[in-house]
């Protein structure tokens, strides 16, 4: 969480496919699409890559969203990596919100090589609704928080 | 169940005899009645101390891992809960089947002795369940309950009375399998806000002391190298900082026996703070049955667990964020 001006900014950690997601937020830079600042892209070899921990460990660190980005389903480069990440989000997303983490601070998109532009539009997206919703309190560890907030 | 017992010994000396087993994993007493251990009886003399009774709840199937390891066939009591975890490490290659002998044993629902203690029974030495009524022997004279009020949680959410695996059966008292909606808990805290919700979890979780129970009762937590045992994450050296902590150890070990859990219930028994641990295994279930079709953990040995599998028409995650309710 950063805050300018007085204005929250989210910091959204954006887990993208080398193969078509990572490919999509390349060609929305080439092809000068704008999305926010705030999102910040890791790569990983594909959306079964990521360990429900890697997201938890996201928001333990201070995110205040997380989004997955893979390919479409059926287009995956290792064939079925991600009908595997798709069951797995669905269930550490649905049970984040019984948890009480709000819904609306985690997604899992599909993203291919040639959606430039729906890959601007998705983290336009996400991040307005992250903003909406303000810093994440509920789990982060308090630890990693600036020692004062609005500094 | 005196008579059940009875029978028991009669066995499992009969298989010590004959030479189809060489030890028996059962239940014995502790420093009371009613907090019973497993254990181990290697001769006949000592299965003797052998007791099952309405206080017999643990769940005997994690101890085969390392029993059926050893040299030998080892001769397991099983009750019918008991069964699923047994046929869920058998599926995950955990339990050597050839080198155990299942007896099923009849279960009639096990007593909460806390329960029994908070309706005002003091020096609790012994219960008898018969029928719908419990008699709460004491040293102060007895007292009866109904069933229901001094239940475990877990029975409470009985998937039944049938044996999923065992190589023989005793069973003297046939009980009917009473229908629950274990769901239920689960789908009230779904009904409140995420707010209601995160206070409820919070206030629940804080308990924790991290005492590992949950996990070291837990048959689906088998793991030989546990990711909590990591020397370099710090969490088993020093005290809890904030609440963060435990609620992502209980997120991190529910997601983890997620789709293997068999809701034996053990995690809440053993919790020395009655954390409900039983209800975040509970919603995966509860969402893996909405999502990928009714799917009970270890009925069979079998079937691909359902996170380890998936079809082209699963429903995409999105409907998590647009399945509606209270904001």
């Amino acid at each position: 969480m950063q805050v300018e001006n007085g204005q929250f900014k989210p910091t959204i950690v954006a887990f993208c496919c080398n193969w078509c997601s990572y490919a999509g937020a390349d060609l929305a830079g080439t092809g000068r699409m704008q999305y926010p600042a705030e999102v910040k892209i890791i790569r990983v070899p594909c959306s079964c890559r990521v360990n429900p921990m890697f997201i938890l460990r996201a928001f333990q660190r201070g995110a205040d969203g997380v989004i997955l980005c893979g390919c479409h389903p059926g287009d995956c480069h290792y064939t079925t990596g991600n009908y595997y990440a798709r069951r797995r989000m669905t269930m550490l997303f649905d049970f984040l919100d019984y948890l009480g983490i709000e819904k609306e601070r985690t997604r899992v998109e599909w993203v291919s090589a040639a959606e430039g532009a729906r890959f601007a539009s998705v983290m336009n997206d996400f991040v307005k609704k992250v903003t909406e919703l303000g810093p994440n309190k509920r789990i982060t560890d308090l630890r990693c928080k600036p020692e004062k907030e609005g500094e | 169940m005196q008579k059940v017992v009875d029978i028991m010994k009669k066995r499992a000396l009969q298989l010590l005899e004959q030479g189809t087993v060489n030890r028996v994993l059962g239940w014995k007493n502790g420093d009371f009645t009613y907090d019973q251990t497993p254990a181990v009886f290697n001769s006949k003399e000592e299965v003797n101390e052998l007791v099952y009774n309405d206080f017999s709840a643990a769940n005997l199937s994690k101890y085969l891992i390392a029993e059926t390891k050893k040299e030998g066939k080892i001769l397991a009591f099983l009750k019918p809960c008991d069964t699923y975890s047994f046929n869920q490490l058998i599926k995950e290659h955990r339990i050597n089947r050839e080198n155990v002998y299942v007896i099923g044993v009849e279960c009639q629902g096990k007593v909460d002795v806390e329960k029994v203690r908070a309706l005002g029974a003091k020096g609790v030495t012994g219960v008898e369940v018969d029928g719908e009524t419990v008699t709460a022997h004491t040293l102060y004279g007895d007292k009866t309950f109904t069933k229901e009020s001094v239940l475990m949680e877990k029975c409470l959410a009985c998937k039944g009375k049938t044996h999923m695996a065992y190589d023989e059966l005793i069973i003297v008292n046939p009980v009917e399998d009473k229908k629950n909606d274990r769901f239920k808990q689960v789908e009230e805290l779904e009904n409140m806000t995420p707010d209601e919700r995160f206070a409820f979890w919070q206030g629940q979780l804080s308990k924790c002391i991290r005492c590992n129970a949950c996990r070291n009762v837990c048959p689906a937590c088998s793991c030989l190298k546990c990711v909590f045992d990591n020397p370099n994450s710090g969490v088993a050296s020093k005290a809890v900082p904030d609440t963060f902590e435990e609620q992502l150890f209980h997120v991190i070990r529910a997601f983890h026996v997620a789709g293997r859990c068999t809701d034996c219930g053990e995690c809440s028994r053993v919790c020395p703070q009655n954390i409900p641990l039983h209800l975040l295994n509970r919603k995966f279930i509860k969402d893996i049955n909405k999502f990928y079709g009714e799917y009970q953990a270890g009925a069979d040995t079998e079937t691909r667990a359902p996170l380890t599998n998936f079809t082209k028409e699963d429903v995409e995650p999105s409907v998590i964020s647009d399945k509606g309710g209270k904001a």
